[in-house]
């Protein structure tokens, strides 16, 4: 698995460097907004990607829940880490598309003020990680993972129930997006999906490396208490 | 242009800040690991 990881690396990042220049080069201009619609190759597959950890995050909480499972909670932790960071990436490359396209930067539209709601029920869910030493942690946050990922549908589902700022589905919602676009979106997915499985890779092995150091210094310290009660 | 410039960047911005306190966590990590083997 050790060596798998440098080739992975190379091919993510030669994944990444072949999708910025399909998104740039390659894709068709679009006839309304211009240029500033390549935006959506970074902004639609980070959002994907988001939703995509969120659902593992989900999914390694239930199991935490059910089986009391160290790996599962490792998973949940890792994969809420990184999905917040692709959260993040969406809701500052959002604002910067609609700013020159819409004329603001923000709207309290229902797909937006959903998609703020998941990154910060997420963020709060890392700050209890982060700060919470109680045993209990692990399990009040899968607790946390299991519904805040209630609000992940709700977000998906919002522009296709209800009529908001935000633009309608590209795929699978009716709209109408030219084939040469969509090829190079999922060549973007398919980069960032790469490049996300790679952090979550290394994320994983960090974190048990971590517990590893903290049953150590537990042991450690309960010698050294051992020893400076027998003395 | 600018625009399309600001997102790209903001994006590869967040990302090597997020891989950068990785590499922070794992250097400080190693320095506990070499403690501990000292003692």
């Amino acid at each position: 698995m050790k060596r798998a990881f440098p080739i992975l690396g190379v091919v993510t990042a030669a994944l990444l460097s072949y999708a910025l220049y399909e998104a740039l080069v390659v894709a068709p201009t679009e006839a309304t907004m211009g240029d500033v619609q390549r935006i959506f190759y970074y902004h639609v597959p980070s959002a994907w990607t988001a939703f995509l950890l969120f659902l593992i995050n989900f999914v390694a909480s239930v199991v935490y829940l059910i089986r009391r499972n160290t790996k599962a909670d490792i998973v949940a932790l890792v994969t809420a880490e990184v999905g917040v960071v692709f959260c993040t990436v969406v809701l500052i490359t959002g604002p910067i598309w609609a700013r020159p396209v819409w004329g603001i930067w923000w709207t309290w539209d229902l797909r937006l003020t959903l998609t703020l709601v998941l990154w910060l029920i997420y963020v709060s869910y890392l700050v209890l990680r982060r700060f919470s030493s109680s045993g209990q942690t692990p399990l009040l946050a899968a607790v946390l993972a299991v519904f805040g990922a209630l609000d992940v549908p709700l977000v998906y589902f919002s522009i296709w129930y209800f009529r908001t700022q935000h633009p309608s589905p590209v795929i699978g919602g009716g709209g109408s997006l030219d084939p040469r676009m969509g090829r190079v979106l999922l060549i973007n997915w398919a980069a960032f999906l790469c490049f996300a499985f790679m952090v979550c890779w290394s994320r994983y092995r960090l974190e048990h490396l971590h517990r590893e150091v903290e049953e150590m210094q537990a042991l450690e310290s309960m010698l050294e208490a051992k020893s400076g009660s027998a003395s | 242009m600018n625009y399309l410039f600001a997102a790209y960047a903001a994006t590869w911005i967040i990302h090597v800040f997020y891989l950068t306190t990785l590499v922070r966590r794992y250097s400080r990590l190693r320095k506990e690991i070499e403690d501990l083997q000292r003692k």
